[in-house]
């Protein structure tokens, strides 16, 4: 059974989800997901290693369509809406020079 | 609107009444009372005005002008409307514009519906009342103290205050049958991939579909006749050809067999007497009507709660990545991309979006992904084989939409996991792809409406609204 979520795990996550956290909200967030995965402990702490796992409630196959022209959406009015657009594309700010 | 969609498309179609009659007492519905109950985002009142005179100049001209001509129609804020605001009540895309419309809304207008307006919900439709949005929760119209559910509280409250007569909400975990057991409506949340969900912004892609909400049962057939079947902008969209529904009504429940939840009708999921009280009289009235009603036990649904936040979180944090500041919605600038996606994403997001994008991406993460997500997959395959146990046995299965009915705003806004329990009879139809429908039975202790909730194999809707319609004469 995992251990209870830390601090210190709430921190990481919200890094890898593009996410600040006050000192306030990571307290109170850390408190609340814990909450949250103890009540599925009832689910992690199950023994179901002969169970397929089930991702979708469809039997899956890969669809597609034919390879003909069809209407697109059109590039003014989505660029429109951008926050940024420049030359028809989107424009955002430096991308070099930042930590990875 | 005390009219039903039936009747006002019977009505406009014939020429005995005007479209842009009809759209004008909504509208003047809405303006008198929509201050209260804040059920719209935005209401799309001269597009509304110009589309109901087109359908009148196609009746003049005897052109046939669809089943559904001249019905005001309210959207959730999360379906894609060209040129019109959708915002899925989030900072992140206030204002924003989509570029196409999505599939069910093409399909409604194109059957002679109006959009009246978009309808509040709980930010990206996550919620269960209504009020995690960043306008404002909605009101219930019966008591305005109270929450109307959620997360599709505004298509719910749209329909229950009588504004229009359909509506359309998106069901993930519930969201579409919870909100109309607390409003008193009629809500379906249909198989998954019978309706598109092209155009929907995505919560949880495996489990999210668009359903109707009404007042009758046959307007929520009429309406899901409309929006249903094949499209070849969802990939997920099932191919089998649809009949239409509304023919099932009237056929009765002679012979059927109703097998009620005994898991979802035990003291261990909370259901309140007086909502327990209702469901042994939906029973009854069906064993009345000629069914054969029996216990069915579905033992792996008691862990779908638990399933369910761990996968929903998990899809939606992976859905909700694409709102970045690149290409549509909010931008809080910033010297670098890196830095102004998280300044953007952190001003976007309201809490209880970021707890879940958190708690799925926690799920997600390398030495957690088994113990959680993987366990939570297998539970799904459980749900989902106890479900077609007892579909061997019984027709339709009965219980409770919601442990209680509507509480006070503000009630359960502190505690995430009470807000949770809402959903606990509404998860496992959702989590093996079933068709489920809410229909309003009665009033709890405090007279406010209870809904049962009847589910099915998948592609059972006619089945559904058939056994519905004969709770709904029974009240009547």
């Amino acid at each position: 059974m995992p251990a209870r979520i830390s601090r210190d795990d709430v921190a990481h996550v919200a890094r890898l989800a593009l996410l600040e956290l006050t000192e306030d909200e990571l307290e109170r967030y850390t408190e609340q997901l814990g909450a949250i995965l103890e009540h599925a402990e009832d689910v992690a702490a199950l023994d179901l290693g002969d169970v397929v796992p089930l991702a979708h409630p469809l039997p899956l196959h890969n669809v597609f369509r034919d390879d003909e022209p069809g209407a697109a959406l059109d590039r003014d009015e989505v660029l429109a809406e951008a926050p940024a657009a420049e030359s028809g594309r989107f424009r955002v700010p430096a991308i070099l020079g930042e930590e990875p | 609107m005390s009219a039903t969609a039936v009747d006002i498309a019977a009505d406009v179609r014939a020429g005995r009444r005007s479209a842009l009659d009809v759209v004008e007492v909504a509208l003047a519905a809405i303006a008198a009372r929509d201050g209260e109950l804040n059920a719209f985002n935005t209401v799309t009142a001269d597009q509304a005005r110009a589309a109901a005179a087109g359908i009148d100049a196609r009746v003049v001209a005897g052109e046939d002008v669809g089943p559904l001509a001249g019905v005001p129609v309210a959207l959730k804020d999360n379906l894609c409307t060209r040129g019109v605001p959708t915002t899925c009540s989030s900072k992140i895309l206030a204002g924003w514009k989509p570029p196409y419309d999505a599939t069910v809304v093409g399909r409604l207008l194109a059957a002679g519906a109006i959009m009246v307006g978009k309808t509040n919900l709980d930010e990206f439709a996550m919620g269960s009342s209504t009020e995690n949005s960043a306008f404002g929760p909605t009101r219930n119209p019966h008591d305005p103290t109270k929450v109307p559910g959620g997360s599709s509280g505004g298509s719910a409250a749209a329909v229950a205050a009588g504004f229009v007569p359909l509506s359309l909400g998106s069901d993930t975990g519930g969201s579409i049958r919870q909100p109309a057991a607390l409003c008193g409506v009629v809500g379906l949340k249909p198989t998954y991939g019978r309706v598109s969900r092209y155009g929907l912004v995505a919560f949880a892609s495996s489990l999210d579909q668009i359903g109707p909400f009404a007042a009758t049962v046959a307007d929520a057939a009429a309406c899901y006749d409309a929006i249903a079947g094949w499209d070849a902008f969802d990939s997920t969209s099932i191919p089998e050809p649809l009949e239409p529904t509304s023919a099932a009504l009237g056929r009765g429940v002679q012979g059927l067999r109703v097998g009620v939840v005994s898991e979802m009708t035990s003291d261990a999921m909370g259901i309140a007497p007086d909502v327990l009280a209702r469901v042994r009289e939906a029973a009854d009235a069906l064993a009345a009507a000629g069914a054969t009603v029996t216990e069915v036990s579905i033992p792996a649904c008691v862990y779908g709660l638990s399933a369910y936040y761990l996968i929903a979180p998990a899809e939606a944090s992976s859905n909700l990545a694409r709102f970045d500041g690149v290409r549509f919605g909010l931008r809080v600038d910033a010297p670098t991309t890196a830095e102004m996606q998280r300044a953007t994403r952190t001003a976007g997001f309201g809490p209880e979006v970021k707890r879940r994008i958190m708690l799925g991406t926690y799920a997600l993460s390398a030495g957690y992904y088994d113990a959680y997500y993987g366990k939570a997959q297998r539970v799904r395959r459980l749900i989902l084989e106890d479900f077609e146990r007892a579909y061997g046995e019984v027709d339709v299965l009965l219980s409770p939409t919601s442990p209680t009915t509507a509480f006070p705003l503000g009630a359960k806004t502190t505690d995430p996991l009470t807000m949770y329990l809402n959903d606990v009879c509404t998860i496992p139809s959702n989590l093996a792809g079933h068709p489920a429908l809410s229909v309003p039975f009665g009033t709890g202790s405090d007279g406010l409406p209870v809904g049962v909730q009847l589910m099915g194999p998948a592609l059972s809707e006619a089945l559904l609204f058939q056994v519905g319609a004969v709770l709904e004469a029974s009240r009547s």
